[in-house]
């Protein structure tokens, strides 16, 4: 499985990378900001894509926008500081499966992952 | 500055560093910094707010404070030169910055993108227009302060009264 990190801090990138690597996920595709991960998306066909919600260039509810219009189904867990209400139901609406408020602990976006694929499986 | 913003940072802070460095955080007296008290960082890191309010918070450290904090937040050993040093740093603003936002009831606020200051004792100050509060704050790693200075927009008054 091929998972899209889209995040414009390589710290944030890294971290996600230590907790996928225990979920058995190594196959992955880093971009950091929206402009970068359409590329990232065309080129390498993700399974999964995780995505941040302020970068530059693009941010995530743009990406996230412009790739549904496009057609793109490949499930999106927004991760991201906008942790208001508003801003989830903003993220949903414009398309995102599941949505991880940072900070986050190991134990949630592990538990947040493996539940966006699981119903992306049963659909 | 309304009071009323510090305790959304003080809950921030106090959630980033148990949920992601696995520290606790005691916190001393908030206080209007000036020229006598002011501290004297090596490492800032700024987050600006816009919209119903607006504003900005300051993570300010010492240089060995900030690089252990970067390092256990990032989970590899950093020093000041290291290619991520700043982004780490200014990865912890965003958290303390978004967290604290998600508290300000009724408002609709946008933080900015990070940015990092790196330089020997340099000052913190706000302007006229955004009198702040600093928040000393303390560590099993080392002691820093988080500047806060925000007021709410007139509009967004008016807005909320209406």
């Amino acid at each position: 499985m091929k998972i899209l990190l889209v995040d414009d801090s390589r710290t944030i990138r890294n971290i996600q990378k230590n907790i996928l690597s225990t979920l058995g996920h190594t196959d992955i595709v880093e971009s950091a900001d929206g402009v970068e991960a359409i590329v990232k998306l065309k080129e390498t066909s993700p399974d999964l894509i995780l995505l941040d919600w302020n970068m530059p260039n693009m941010d995530g509810i743009t990406f996230l926008k412009t790739i549904r219009k496009d057609g793109v189904t490949t499930p999106v867990i927004m991760c991201t500081t906008e942790a208001e209400k508003s801003r989830v139901i903003q993220a949903v609406q414009a398309g995102a499966n599941n949505y991880v408020v940072k900070p986050f602990s190991t134990e949630t976006m592990a538990e947040k992952i493996e539940q966006t694929l699981s119903r992306v499986a049963t659909a | 500055m309304d009071v009323r913003f510090i305790n959304p940072f003080v809950k921030s802070i106090q959630n980033l560093f148990k949920m992601m460095l696995d520290m606790n955080v005691t916190y001393g007296k908030p206080f209007v910094p000036n020229s006598d008290n002011q501290s004297r960082p090596h490492v800032s890191a700024i987050i600006g707010f816009s919209g119903d309010a607006s504003g900005a918070v300051v993570l300010a450290m010492g240089k060995e404070v900030a690089v252990r904090i970067a390092s256990k937040f990032s989970g590899i050993e950093m020093d000041l030169d290291h290619v991520d040093f700043a982004d780490a740093v200014g990865e912890i603003a965003n958290m303390i910055a978004g967290g604290a936002k998600s508290e300000f009831v009724g408002l609709d606020v946008n933080i900015s993108l990070p940015s990092v200051i790196i330089g020997e004792h340099h000052e913190v100050t706000n302007s006229k227009a955004h009198p702040g509060v600093c928040i000393p704050c303390s560590t099993s790693v080392g002691d820093f302060h988080v500047h806060v200075s925000m007021k709410v927009n007139k509009a967004a008054m008016a807005g909320a009264t209406s």
